[in-house]
C-alpha cells in the first residue's frame, strides 16, 4: 500500500504496489480457477462413456462447428495481444479497438456455443440425460459462463478506461482481464481436445 | 390459508420442544439485541466501526466472536448427543433429530468454528508479525468475513426453518441426494458451505499476496515467525484444495435442484465420486485446521520456554511436506470402498508417512523446552497439554492407516475418539492457547490467570475422560453415527458423558473469564506482555490502526527479540511519514447480505427470488468495479499524538 514502493519506469500496471500485488494475486485466482477446471475434467473423465440412454457424442458432436468455435477463441486471444500491445505503446484507439474485436470474436463463440446446446437438447441430450451428458454441460457451461463473465467485466473496463484513460489503475484492470482471457483460452484447448476430439473417435 | 399451512408444515420446523425453545430464545435474544442497539443509539457505531471495516484487526476480532458463538452451538450439539448416548434406550432424541444434530456438529465445528477461529488470529496477527499495515486486499478482507458470517447464519438458519440436514457432514451420496433426502434441509448444508467457501478461498490468496509482498525490509522468508509461515503454508492449502469443495457441492447442488445425474444411482452416475472429491477438499482442509495451530504452538513454546524456537528450519520444511503429503492421502477415508490391494496400499503408506514430518515438529516442541525456562502461564498449560494429547491422536491415526486393520477400525467410536484427539488437542487446544496469548495484544489486558487455568484443568481432563474411553468402545464394536446404545457399552458411555459436562464446565468458565476479565483486569501499560520474540509484541497495545508509525528494518529472525536487544522500537520520530490506509466500505456487507438472499432462495428452490438476490450481487460487483476511491493518509502529526499517548505507559 505504501507509496514509497512505486517506481516511474516500465509497464504502467506495474508501476505501483498496488498493482503488482493485484496482479500476483489474480495470478495465484488463476491457479485456483486451474483447479476448479481440473476437477471438473476429472469429473468429465470418470463420467466418459456413462451415457444411459442418451446419445452418444460421437453421434451429435460436429467437427466443423467446432472449429469455428475453436477458431474463433484462439483468434479473440491474439487479438486480446494486440489489444494489450496497444496499451503498451500508450494508445487507447489501438486499445478499444483491439479489445471491441476480441470481445466480439468472444460473442460469436457464445453464439455458437448456445446454438451447439440447444441443438443438443432437441437431439435428446441435456444436463438431466444421463451421468456424461451432465458431466458435458457443467463442464462446457462453466466455461461459456466463464467467457461471459469475462466479456460483461471487459466492458466496464472499457467504460472506465473512456472516463479516465490509461493510468496505473486502468492499465492494471485491462492487462488482468487480458489475463483471465487467455486463461480460458487455455481452458477452451483442452476441452477441444479432451472432450470434442476424443468424444468423436470414441 | 394454504400459505400458512405452509408455513406450519415446511417452512418452520414443528413438532421439537427443543426446537420451540430455541425459536423462542432466538427471538428474544434479537429482540435484546435490537433493544439493547437502540436504547445506547449504537446502530450507527456498529455500522461505522465494524460492519464497513477493513481493518484487518476489527476483522479478525469479528472472526474469533463468530467462532466462540459458532463452538456454543457445536458444543450444544455435542452434549445432546452426549445425553442421548449416556444409558441404554434414552428417548431423548429420535433417530432422526440425532442424525441432525451430528451432522450439524461436525459441520459446524470444522468449517464455522475451527477454520474462522484460525482465520481470525490469522488476521489479527500476521500482518503484526511482518510488519505490514493491513493485509494485501483489505477490501477482499472484509468480503471473505462477511461470506463466512453470512454462510454460518443460513447453515443455522436451517434448524428453525425447513429442517437441518441429516446425512453427517461428509453428505455421503446417494443418501444425501435428492430421491433419499428431499427438501430443503441438505440444500442448507451445500450452499451455506459454498458461500463461505468464497471467503476462506479470497483468505487463501490475500495471505499469500500479503506475506509474499508486504514484508517489512530485511524480513527474508527464513526470518518469518513461524506462525506467519504456517499461515503462508495453510493458505497454499486453501487455494489448492477450496475448488474441489467449490465444485463437488455444485455438482451435488445442480444433481438435488436441476436434475443431473453426477451421484445419482439413475442415468450411471457415480455416488462414490462424491466420497472421492470430497475427500480430495477434505483432507487438505484436516491440515487447513492443524498447521496453523502448530504454528501457535511453536510461537508459545518459544516465548515461556524463553528460547529461540529449536529447529526452525526443520519446522518450516515439515509443514511444507505435511501439506504435500495432505493431497495424496484421501482415498484412507474410506478404504472400504473396494478400490483393491494396490490403491489401499500406496495410500496406507502415504498416509503412515505423515507421521514422519509431524514426529519431527513434536521433537522440535520437545527440543525448545530443553534447558528452557520455562514459564507456565495459561497459553503455555494449553501447549503442554497439547503435546502428549496430540501424539495420542497421531499413533491411533497410524493404526487406523493401516488399510487391513482398517476394516475393523472403521466406522466405529475408535476413529470418533481418533479425530477427537487430534482435532481438540490439535485445533482447539490451539484456538485457546492463542487468543490467551494474544488476548493483550486485542483487548489491552490479559485473560485472568486462575480462573484461565481453572478452565484449562476442567476442559483438558474432561476432554480425556470424554474421549479416551470411545477408543474402547470402538474395540468393543459401538458403530458411529448410532442413535442408542447396547447395555454393555454403558459403563464407557457414561464416562465419556462425565468428560464431556467437564469440557462444558471448562468453556463456560473461559467464556466467563471474558467477562471477568474486561471488568477487573489490570490494563496493559505497554505492548510486550510476554517479554516476546515477534514483531507483533513491538507495537503498542491496543494497536493504533495504522499498527506501524515506522515500519522497521529486520536484522535477523526473533525480529523484536534483537530490536529489544538493540533498544529500537517501532516509533522513530525522526522518520514518521504520513501513512496509506484503504477507505471502508459498506460494499462487502451488502454484497454478502444480497447472497444470504440468492441462497435462500437456492435452498428452497425458488428461482426467481435467486436470481434477484444475484442480480444484487451483480450489482455491487459493478459499484465496486467503478469504485476508484484510492484511500487516504494518516497525518504525521496525527501518527506523533497517536504515538505519544500509547507510549505513555512505557518507561
Amino acid at each position: 500500500m505504501s507509496a514509497h514502493t512505486d517506481i516511474s519506469t516500465g509497464p504502467l500496471e506495474y508501476r505501483t504496489q498496488e498493482g503488482r500485488m493485484n496482479i500476483l494475486g489474480f495470478w495465484i485466482f488463476l491457479g485456483a480457477e486451474v483447479v476448479l477446471f481440473s476437477t471438473l475434467f476429472a469429473t468429465y473423465a470418470v463420467l466418459f462413456g456413462r451415457t444411459a440412454d442418451a446419445p452418444v457424442p460421437a453421434d451429435l458432436f460436429e467437427m466443423p462447428m467446432v472449429l469455428i468455435m475453436t477458431f474463433l477463441l484462439l483468434t479473440s486471444s491474439f487479438t486480446c495481444g494486440i489489444a494489450i500491445h496497444h496499451m503498451r505503446r500508450g494508445s487507447l484507439k489501438g486499445l478499444f479497438v483491439w479489445l471491441g474485436i476480441t470481445l466480439a470474436l468472444g460473442l460469436g463463440f457464445l453464439g455458437f456455443e448456445i446454438y451447439e446446446f440447444v441443438h443438443y437438447a432437441h437431439e435428446g441430450a441435456s444436463l438431466p440425460s444421463s451421468a456424461f451428458w451432465s458431466a458435458f454441460f457443467v463442464l462446457t457451461g462453466t466455461h461459456g459462463l466463464h467467457v461471459l463473465l469475462g466479456i460483461s467485466w471487459a466492458v466496464l473496463i472499457l467504460i472506465q478506461l473512456r472516463q479516465r484513460g490509461l493510468t496505473p489503475v486502468t492499465s492494471r484492470k485491462v492487462f488482468i482481464v487480458g489475463l483471465y482471457w487467455h486463461f480460458l483460452d487455455v481452458i477452451w484447448i483442452f476441452i477441444f481436445t479432451s472432450v470434442y476430439l476424443i468424444g468423436m473417435v470414441v | 390459508m394454504e400459505f400458512i399451512d405452509f408455513l406450519l408444515e415446511d417452512f418452520f420446523v414443528t413438532g421439537q420442544p427443543l426446537i420451540y425453545g430455541a425459536m423462542v430464545s432466538i427471538v428474544l435474544v434479537s429482540i435484546a439485541i435490537v433493544f439493547v442497539l437502540s436504547y445506547f443509539k449504537k446502530w450507527g457505531w456498529l455500522w461505522r466501526e465494524w460492519l464497513t471495516t477493513v481493518d484487518h484487526k476489527k476483522i479478525g476480532i469479528m472472526y474469533i466472536i463468530a467462532a466462540l458463538a459458532m463452538l456454543f452451538r457445536g458444543g450444544v450439539d455435542a452434549l445432546l448427543m452426549r445425553t442421548q448416548l449416556t444409558l441404554p434406550g434414552m428417548e431423548f432424541l429420535d433417530s432422526q433429530h440425532y442424525n441432525e444434530i451430528f451432522t450439524t456438529h461436525g459441520t459446524i465445528m470444522i468449517i464455522f468454528m475451527a477454520m474462522p477461529f484460525l482465520i481470525g488470529l490469522m488476521n489479527y496477527i500476521v500482518p503484526l508479525q511482518i510488519g505490514a499495515r493491513d493485509v494485501a486486499f483489505p477490501f477482499l478482507n472484509a468480503l471473505s468475513f462477511w461470506s463466512f458470517a453470512f454462510g454460518a447464519m443460513i447453515f443455522n438458519l436451517s434448524f428453525v426453518i425447513g429442517g437441518s440436514p441429516d446425512a453427517g457432514w461428509t453428505s455421503y451420496t446417494p443418501m444425501a441426494g435428492a430421491t433419499l433426502n428431499p427438501g430443503p434441509a441438505q440444500n442448507y448444508y451445500l450452499i451455506g458451505l459454498q458461500v463461505s467457501g468464497i471467503g476462506t478461498l479470497a483468505t487463501g490468496i490475500n495471505f499469500i499476496v500479503t506475506i509474499l509482498k508486504m514484508r517489512a525490509p530485511g524480513m527474508k522468508m527464513m526470518r518469518l515467525p513461524i506462525f506467519t509461515w504456517s499461515t503462508f503454508i495453510t493458505s497454499i492449502i486453501i487455494v489448492f484444495a477450496f475448488p474441489i469443495l467449490t465444485v463437488a457441492l455444485a455438482l451435488m447442488t445442480i444433481d438435488r435442484i436441476f436434475g443431473s445425474h453426477f451421484f445419482t444411482l439413475t442415468g450411471e452416475g457415480m455416488p462414490m465420486m462424491w466420497a472421492n472429491l470430497f475427500w480430495l477438499w477434505g483432507h487438505p482442509e484436516v491440515y487447513i485446521v492443524i498447521l496453523p495451530a502448530f504454528g501457535i504452538f511453536s510461537e508459545i513454546i518459544s516465548t515461556f520456554a524463553r528460547k529461540q524456537l529449536f529447529g526452525y528450519k526443520a519446522m518450516v520444511y515439515s509443514m511444507v511436506v505435511i501439506a504435500g503429503l495432505s493431497f495424496v492421502v484421501w482415498v484412507h477415508h474410506f478404504f472400504t470402498m473396494g478400490a483393491g490391494g494396490a490403491v489401499n496400499s500406496f495410500f496406507s503408506i502415504t498416509t503412515m508417512l505423515i507421521a514422519v514430518p509431524t514426529g519431527v515438529k513434536i521433537f522440535n516442541w520437545l527440543g525448545t523446552m530443553y534447558k528452557g525456562r520455562i514459564r507456565f502461564d495459561t497459553p503455555m498449560l494449553w501447549s503442554l497439554a497439547f503435546i502428549p494429547c496430540f501424539v495420542i491422536g497421531g499413533v491411533t491415526g497410524v493404526m487406523l492407516a493401516m488399510a487391513a486393520a482398517d476394516y475393523q477400525y472403521h466406522n466405529t467410536y475408535f476413529l470418533v475418539a481418533h479425530f477427537h484427539y487430534v482435532l481438540i488437542a490439535g485445533t482447539v487446544f490451539g484456538c485457546f492457547a492463542g487468543l490467551t496469548y494474544w488476548y493483550p495484544k486485542m483487548f489491552g489486558h490479559k485473560m485472568n490467570e486462575k480462573l484461565g487455568k481453572i478452565s484449562f484443568w476442567f476442559f483438558v481432563i474432561g476432554f480425556n475422560v470424554c474421549f479416551f474411553p470411545m477408543y474402547f468402545l470402538g474395540f468393543a464394536g459401538m458403530p458411529r453415527r448410532t442413535y442408542t446404545i447396547e447395555p454393555e457399552w454403558m459403563a464407557l458411555n457414561v464416562t465419556a458423558s462425565i468428560g464431556a459436562i467437564l469440557m462444558a464446565i471448562g468453556f463456560a468458565v473461559f467464556v466467563y473469564n471474558i467477562y471477568y476479565s474486561f471488568r477487573y483486569s489490570q490494563r496493559e501499560t505497554h505492548g510486550d506482555t510476554w517479554d516476546g520474540r515477534a514483531l507483533e509484541w513491538a507495537t503498542t497495545t491496543p494497536v493504533p490502526f495504522y499498527n506501524f508509525a515506522t515500519v522497521p528494518k529486520i536484522e535477523g529472525p526473533e525480529a523484536y527479540w534483537r530490536m529489544k536487544e538493540n533498544g529500537r522500537t517501532t516509533y522513530e520520530k525522526e522518520k514518521v511519514e504520513p501513512i496509506h490506509m484503504p477507505s471502508d466500505s459498506g460494499v462487502p456487507f451488502v454484497m454478502m447480505a444480497f447472497m444470504f438472499i440468492a441462497s435462500f432462495g437456492l435452498i428452497w428452490e425458488w428461482i426467481g427470488i435467486a436470481i434477484a438476490g444475484l442480480i444484487g450481487v451483480l450489482a455491487c460487483m459493478v459499484i465496486r468495479s467503478f469504485d476508484y476511491d484510492d484511500g487516504f493518509y494518516v497525518s504525521v502529526e496525527e501518527i506523533k499524538q497517536t504515538e505519544k499517548k500509547a507510549r505513555e505507559g512505557e518507561q
